[in-house]
């Protein structure tokens, strides 16, 4: 991000700077007057759609977060309404979600070493592939490859019962493993790696070589201090993934106590009773890790989410 | 022994001891689980009775009303997404890339931040904004027009009105910063050279942007296909479980889930499966032909 708004405003200087030499010319005076003029309303216009465009999307979390100040029997009553006045606001809510007298925090705990155990687990082995796949030459690779890209083309959903059954037969249901093992290898990790390292020069691998050291010594002593940006892109990404997974620990996950966030606030409305006060106070309580974590490294989340796109 | 360890530090075997993990993931958690719902689609599936029936499940899916109105659903609210989830973050794209905005990185932040939700999340939260009671945020909205409070998620119309609003919500920003990355690979000096032929804005965007744009707009197309039918969860929220009023929001996954694990019939599930596999490939080889991306292959 920091790298764009440099771009971006080195250049919007020369534009500038641009506009006013020819400002200064004598002869197009009048036309050039008139163009800046024009761009300074688009750029109004412009600014005024997107600020819009901003305050539609917080929008919804802004009612959220009111919402999570006010007494679960009003959201039951009047559903989601934004209302700012003072009166009837309370912390009891959050006092209730933090008194611990429901599974709440236990399904945090999951969830974190859910996520903590799968980005590392996923990074080191789909760098180790990343790896294999594109700095060396040899007869499989294409094939291989193109294995990688087919895993992308098939929706998990499609494998979802069949790897159900598995998770049976292999005793894994219930299980934290029987959740991360599936996704370990996922393609698009893969292939972000890859990208990131055939762009490195290759001679680092043969000075490494000359200097005695083996395959694997060159792969963690000096790739793998060259590719911390790429690390860092997909940590952030498949965490906020791992975070926010739903379906397949869905299927996986029996027990109260081994439920996730998403799954577990999902149980807090039943047919019998909803807990929408809790519900929407462990939601807003559940984005936060995400959000901090996406406001501390923004450009790692935009790095990471645009580097499939550029190759097409 | 000292061969062994020779031989897996040599140059040649380095490589196949990296791509191991995935040539092991990729055998027990893809193929064989790809293979495992080829060979249950043909099957009967009962705790401890699996029979062969052959094209039972799909002679039946052929006739289930219920799996086409879910094919239905989930076509409807693709083709909905791409409408609306292609165009607009192009343009908007488009003209952030213009340097026309001030802060942008505010902008950008913004916009991405609903894909950071849960689908948990964002459907608690839309569910009670589309909620039938009176003094929801969509009926008072209405109500600003003087038009009566809608049960919003009880009629088809309205709650795929707001299953869009969803997909819009959370997708606007990341398809803005796909489309905006592809803007970055393109030559400002094009721009330059179109302007000098005498190209205005809107001709600078149809024979400039447009066309270079293409792998990128293939991109966001492929995977918006692949989210569009595959969608459940979103729809698994905001009613609160697999069970809208009369189908109104079941999709094919929906439908996946709801033979496979709610009614625990894994043979006719699989069959499903395979119908929405077959679906989405041959989606994508259409457009990929289509696009001329094996033309331009077999030409490199």
């Amino acid at each position: 991000m920091k790298r764009l708004t440099d771009a971006d405003s080195s250049k919007e200087k020369k534009d500038k700077k641009l506009e006013e030499e020819v400002y200064k010319g004598k002869d197009s005076k009048k036309r050039i007057y008139r163009m800046s003029e024009k761009r300074k309303i688009s750029s109004i216009t412009a600014t005024v759609f997107f600020t819009f465009l901003g305050i539609l999307v917080i929008f919804p979390f802004a009612a959220a977060v009111l919402a999570s100040f006010r007494p679960g029997q009003e959201l039951i009553r009047y559903g989601l309404s934004v209302k700012l006045d003072r009166a009837g606001m309370t912390l009891n809510n959050y006092r209730y979600l933090f008194s611990g007298k429901h599974n709440y925090f236990l399904w945090f705990k999951n969830s974190l070493v859910l996520t903590i155990l799968s980005v590392s687990l996923t990074l080191i082995i789909c760098y180790f592939v990343a790896y294999g796949l594109a700095m060396y030459q040899y007869k499989l690779k294409n094939l291989l490859l193109f294995l990688v890209i087919a895993t992308m083309m098939v929706p998990f959903e499609i494998l979802m019962l069949p790897l159900y059954q598995e998770m049976i037969d292999l005793r894994l249901i219930n299980t934290t493993a029987g959740v991360v093992l599936p996704g370990l290898c996922g393609a698009s990790t893969i292939f972000f790696f890859r990208q990131f390292m055939i762009g490195l020069p290759v001679e680092l691998l043969d000075a490494g070589r000359i200097d005695g050291a083996t395959e694997y010594g060159i792969c963690l002593r000096i790739m793998l201090p060259i590719t911390k940006p790429a690390f860092a892109a997909m940590a952030i990404l498949t965490g906020m993934g791992a975070w926010n997974s739903m379906l397949w620990p869905l299927l996986v996950y029996r027990e109260a106590r081994k439920f996730t966030l998403p799954i577990g606030l999902n149980t807090l409305l039943t047919p019998y009773g909803n807990n929408y006060d809790l519900l929407i106070t462990g939601s807003c309580f559940a984005v936060l890790p995400i959000l901090v974590l996406f406001l501390c490294f923004q450009s790692y989340f935009i790095d990471g989410m645009t580097a499939g796109a550029v190759k097409g | 022994m000292k061969n062994l360890k020779k031989l897996l530090y040599s140059r040649k075997a380095a490589p196949y001891v990296f791509v191991l993990p995935f040539i092991l993931s990729f055998t027990v958690f893809w193929i064989y689980p790809l293979f495992s719902t080829v060979k249950m689609s043909f099957q009967s599936i009962l705790p401890g009775e699996i029979r062969w029936v052959r094209f039972d499940n799909y002679n039946k899916l052929l006739k289930d009303s219920v799996f086409h109105l879910a094919i239905k659903n989930s076509f409807q609210y693709m083709l909905l997404t791409l409408v609306l989830l292609i165009p607009f973050p192009m343009l908007f794209a488009s003209v952030m890339d213009s340097n026309l905005v001030k802060l942008k990185g505010l902008y950008k932040a913004l916009l991405y931040l609903p894909a950071l939700t849960s689908v948990v999340v964002a459907g608690t939260i839309f569910r009670l904004m589309f909620s039938e009671l009176e003094g929801s945020q969509m009926n008072q909205l209405l109500s600003w027009f003087k038009i009566e409070p809608i049960k919003w998620l009880k009629l088809r119309s309205t709650s795929y009105f707001a299953l869009l609003t969803i997909a819009c919500w959370r997708w606007t920003g990341v398809n803005m910063l796909y489309f905006l990355s592809g803007l970055k690979n393109i030559d400002k000096g094009l721009y330059e050279a179109a302007e000098i032929d005498g190209a205005g804005g809107r001709q600078k965007f149809m024979y400039v942007t447009l066309p270079l744009l293409k792998p990128t707009t293939i991109y966001v197309l492929t995977i918006s296909i692949y989210a569009g039918l595959a969608m459940f969860l979103e729809s698994f929220m905001l009613w609160n479980g697999n069970a809208s009023p009369n189908n109104i929001g079941l999709t094919i996954v929906g439908y996946l889930y709801k033979r496979g694990i709610e009614k625990n019939q894994l043979g006719y599930a699989s069959a499903v499966g395979l119908v929405l596999l077959g679906i989405a490939l041959t989606i994508n080889i259409i457009q990929l032909i289509m696009n001329g991306t094996f033309r331009k292959e077999e030409k490199a």
